[in-house]
């Protein structure tokens, strides 16, 4: 049995990623798709070829992945973690800005974004970490050190300008609460954000007394529950305090790109042809799709490129305008039975160490999917990462393929690992 | 920890459901996005028709649609250092070229406009050759109105842009700007029939208005209707004729067939080339046209006003015949004194006075018409007379439209009651104030149109029709069969055809015409402000008419000579094919009447 169970590779996951990479270049071959119908079969001028080559590079990725030891990752997991920070640190001296953003190398023409190699290092240094021996220090106080981690490449990328991606590691706290973290925290987390989208969309006077009232309330009921009550006045008080920051960080800390784009969220239809344009844009094409869709190559919105980005950010317009409700749907519960199966493997490890590095892979991507398509049908503002395996780029296709088969290589082996 | 992997779990599915619901909720709860999407990605194209042909009786096209060609640009696809070729073969300058292009910029860089507006046959025939070698430049084609003769003018009209004004008024809400429009002639008043209908094409645009091709394949264009087509009455060989007999004179010539209203031939001096109002100059020739002293747009049959002068007293002998006022062979001896005249004095039955055109004579007669002698009061009994004199004179056709199918048709005069009334007081005027009427002249105002209908009535013995131009639209025949009677007894024309055919019918006379009996009676219409005006009406042959004819030539003297010169080579060419008379022929052409020996 044993030996029959040695790098066994998780035959589903493979056809999940196989399919979502096939529906994804399928989608790009649409969004590109040239109406007059002399679209080349093979030309590098079409990122539905470029993206072809694309996946031929994260095919051989795979292959280098299941040549290296699994023993690497665990080994240099805070070098791989360190060499990432050093280069989102040399981007901020040595980068190219392209759109207020910092965050590329160019060397000739090849293009290197450390941060999307810094997701898969960050995940990487933080499975080290949470699964290495506690020396002295009490689990909570790990969790809380833990956070740093990711805390560290964040904050890098916040300075290079890029507020989306910086949020994808803000999904990594996912995986602090599978191993621990109490769900207050979660909760104050969750409550945090819910709050400052609600800021986004009322006025935050009206929210103030709102916090005001709901205070007054829990006075009333928990007036003989000294503890809740205490409870109560810190939540007030951050709650106020919070209002007020994001209003602050809304007008002096966000870059005036990164203000429109929220704001944009708020009303899209204020600015039809500014930065609400491609908001606007994308749910009228994702609208216009209806219950069956306009059918393949048929989406006129994305065709004639109403909607901007639409190979890369915006990839989920084609899927809804020309595969319509049952598509959108159907692609959104391959992911999640993807996500699920993810999920699957990572509790059957053995090592702590594959684990939490599961989630990780979990947490990242499933971030990337719901806030993509959140932002795609105006739920969230739109800040610019990718939907896994289906927008076109090679950063993103290879950095989750890694994510992915590093996770699949690890599994594959389950059986050697130790239990740490 | 199981529950918080269950936890996990459930939030990736509650996520997914929320954003499944969502989707939901703008993909099938609201259907405001799909139109939204047709609005961004749909354009709709109008297609225009073109217009209905026109020929004349005979089948020969006078009217159609002629394709011209524009020169078109795309700013973004210019090469702007390579515009050497574009600028030989247009015959530009730099500046010329720069000016254009920027026009065209400044309305789009990524949509065509128009470069050069209607490309000459030379210069398109070029183009063809090197569209190749032109990025950023087409060629498109489109029509305007074509005219097989320079003539025609006043009866065709011409074809403009549907103003703002005419877009205000139009109640049937058909036209949007744009669109063309007859603005005169039968283009305007048969506009309904002529104009076809406007087709649709439905076309996908992308972001920038990109023509993406047509929407699903067309299903829902509909392709434009062209106008119908239309038959003039108008003979096409007789038409270019008599145009050429009015060259260089300023007047009118109109002939109609009495046997059914249709009008042969109807002439405006001076007219001008209605391809000038066609295309590319339209609005340069529009002003030149306009301000042009002899007033070429004035569609004088219709809208000239001259008195009738002694044609009237074919009418003037009608109405004292059916009023019992004198018989036809009864002699009245004028002694010239009462009326200036030409006519000498002596004994005159109606014949001769009509021959002879003796003022006198009619003087006396009208005098007997108004003062009938049924009231003591001169002037009640003027009034009388007068009132029932003016009934019959309406009957002819004078003092109202014909209601011809061209616009601005003119009513003449004939002065009412109250008209002289204003003039001299109620009860203070009689036949000694309105004698000039007698002899056509005075208030009196006719139309040649009028004039030549009083011919078309003299052939008919007594009726006529609605003088139309148009014959058929499309299939249909159009019906002017009905007749308008004159409550006159029909024995009571012959003596005054008899007149009219002696006038004009008399061997070795300048108007004859071997072989051809016919009738008509001339005018020297006064013209206080110059040279008086000749004038003709009559028709031909005298039994079975074929054709009625009405000549006015200003300041051309007497009757006499112009017009009944050129009206009687008009006779002859409609009915013979060819004029046998050169000299005559020549001595219209030629125009100079005033040294023409008296009869």
């Amino acid at each position: 049995m044993r030996s029959q169970n040695r790098y066994q590779i998780d035959t589903l996951s493979v056809v999940y990623f196989l399919s979502l990479v096939m529906l994804g270049w399928i989608n790009i071959y649409a969004a590109d798709y040239d109406l007059d119908g002399n679209t080349p079969f093979f030309d590098l001028n079409q990122s539905s070829t470029r993206q072809l080559i694309w996946i031929g590079a994260s095919f051989l990725l795979i292959a280098v992945i299941f040549i290296l030891d699994y023993r690497f990752y665990d080994s240099f997991g805070y070098v791989i973690w360190g060499v990432s920070v050093f280069f989102l640190l040399a981007v901020l001296f040595f980068g190219k800005e392209v759109a207020g953003s910092t965050s590329w190398f160019e060397i000739g023409f090849i293009k290197i974004q450390p941060s999307e190699f810094a997701k898969i290092a960050t995940a990487i240094g933080l499975a080290k970490y949470l699964s290495s021996q506690n020396v002295g220090v009490s689990y909570k106080y790990k969790l809380g050190i833990s956070a740093f981690l990711f805390s560290i490449p964040m904050g890098l990328i916040i300075m290079q300008g890029d507020l989306g991606t910086a949020m994808v590691f803000g999904s990594l706290i996912l995986v602090l609460f599978r191993e621990g973290l109490s769900a207050k925290l979660l909760f104050f987390s969750f409550y945090a954000v819910l709050l400052f989208l609600l800021t986004l969309l009322i006025d935050q006077w009206i929210l103030l007394f709102m916090v005001l009232a709901l205070f007054l309330i829990g006075l009333g009921l928990f007036i003989k529950n000294r503890k809740a009550l205490i409870f109560i006045f810190w939540l007030s008080i951050l709650s106020c305090g919070l209002i007020k920051s994001v209003d602050f960080v809304l007008n002096q800390v966000l870059k005036e790109h990164q203000q429109l784009r929220v704001m944009s969220l708020i009303n899209p239809n204020a600015d039809p042809l500014g930065i609400g344009w491609n908001v606007m844009q994308s749910k009228i094409a994702i609208g216009s799709g209806g219950f069956m869709g306009k059918g393949f190559l048929k989406g006129t919105q994305t065709k004639f490129d109403f909607v901007p980005a639409q190979t890369t950010d915006f990839i989920f317009c084609t899927v809804g305008e020309e595969q319509g409700w049952l598509g959108a749907t159907l692609i959104m519960i391959l992911f999640g039975a993807f996500f699920l199966r993810l999920l699957t493997i990572a509790e059957r490890q053995k090592s702590r160490f594959v684990r939490i590095y599961g989630y990780s892979v979990v947490s990242i991507m499933f971030f990337h999917f719901a806030i993509n398509i959140a932002m795609t049908i105006g739920l969230f503002p739109v800040i610019g990462i990718p939907l896994p395996f289906f927008s076109y780029g090679g950063s993103s296709l290879l950095t989750f393929t890694m994510l992915l088969f590093i996770l699949l290589k690890l599994d594959s082996q389950r059986m050697e690992q130790l239990e740490h | 920890m199981k529950s918080r992997i269950l936890g996990i779990k459930f939030f990736v599915i509650i996520t997914i459901s929320v954003l499944s619901i969502r989707l939901f909720s703008i993909q099938i709860m609201d259907t405001d996005y799909q139109e939204i999407a047709n609005r961004n990605v749909i354009q709709k194209g109008i297609e225009y028709p073109y217009r209905g042909l026109v020929f004349d009786r005979n089948g020969k096209l006078l009217l159609y649609n002629d394709p011209v060609f524009d020169l078109m640009i795309t700013p973004k696809n210019v090469d702007l250092s390579d515009s050497l070729l574009i600028k030989k073969l247009l015959f530009i300058t730099q500046r010329e070229f720069d000016q254009a292009y920027l026009k065209a910029r400044s309305f789009s860089r990524h949509l065509p406009s128009i470069f050069y507006k209607q490309l000459s046959n030379e210069k398109f025939a070029a183009f063809q050759d090197r569209m190749r070698d032109l990025e950023g430049f087409n060629i498109n084609s489109r029509t305007t109105r074509g005219y097989a003769e320079i003539g025609l003018a006043n009866i065709l009209g011409y074809v403009g842009e549907v103003t703002q004004n005419q877009l205000n008024r139009d109640t049937t809400g058909y036209y949007k700007s744009g669109d063309n429009i007859g603005i005169t002639g039968i283009e305007k008043t048969y506009e309904k029939s002529i104009r076809g209908l406007r087709g649709v094409k439905y076309r996908n645009v992308d972001v920038q208005g990109i023509n993406m091709g047509s929407f699903e394949n067309g299903a829902y264009d509909t392709l434009p209707q062209p106008g119908q087509n239309l038959v003039l009455t108008i003979d096409g060989a007789l038409q270019k004729y008599a145009e050429r007999l009015m060259e260089g004179k300023i007047g009118s010539l109109v002939a109609i067939d009495p046997s059914s209203g249709e009008i042969l031939a109807l002439v405006s001096a001076p007219s001008y080339d209605p391809s000038l109002l066609s295309g590319r100059g339209f609005s340069q020739n529009f002003v030149t046209i306009q301000r042009d002293s002899l007033k070429p747009l004035f569609n004088r049959p219709l809208q000239a006003m001259y008195p009738p002068g002694s044609m009237f007293k074919t009418i003037q002998a009608l109405i004292a015949l059916e009023q019992d006022q004198v018989q036809a062979d009864e002699i009245i001896t004028v002694n010239g004194k009462l009326i200036g005249d030409h006519a000498p004095p002596g004994k005159y039955d109606m014949e001769r006075a009509i021959t002879k055109s003796s003022n006198n004579y009619f003087f006396k007669v009208f005098r007997r018409v108004i003062q009938q002698g049924e009231h003591l009061s001169p002037f009640i009994d003027s009034r009388m007379g007068y009132n029932k004199w003016r009934d019959y004179v309406l009957q002819f056709g004078f003092g109202k439209i014909l209601d011809i199918d061209l616009p601005n048709e003119k009513a003449g005069f004939v002065p009412s009651l109250e008209f002289y009334d204003k003039i001299y007081g109620k009860e203070r005027w009689k036949f000694s104030n309105i004698y000039s009427l007698s002899i056509g002249q005075g208030e009196l105002l006719v139309t040649p149109l009028q004039m030549a209908n009083l011919g078309v009535i003299l052939a008919n013995r007594g009726y006529y029709f609605t003088p139309h131009l148009v014959r058929k639209v499309g299939a249909e025949s159009l019906d002017f069969s009905q007749k308008s009677f004159i409550e006159i007894d029909t024995g009571h024309f012959e003596s005054i055809l008899e007149g009219m055919q002696a006038l004009v019918s008399v061997p070795g006379s300048r108007a004859y015409i071997p072989d051809l009996v016919f009738c008509g009676k001339t005018s020297t219409v006064e013209n206080p402000q110059g040279l008086d005006h000749s004038g003709f009406m009559g028709f031909a042959p005298r039994n079975n008419p074929k054709i009625a004819i009405a000549v006015y030539v200003e300041n051309a003297g007497w009757g006499a000579r112009a017009a009944l010169s050129t009206a009687s080579l008009a006779i002859e060419k409609y009915l013979n094919g060819s004029v046998k008379k050169k000299w005559l022929e020549n001595y219209v052409l030629k125009g100079d009447f005033q040294d023409a020996k008296p009869e």
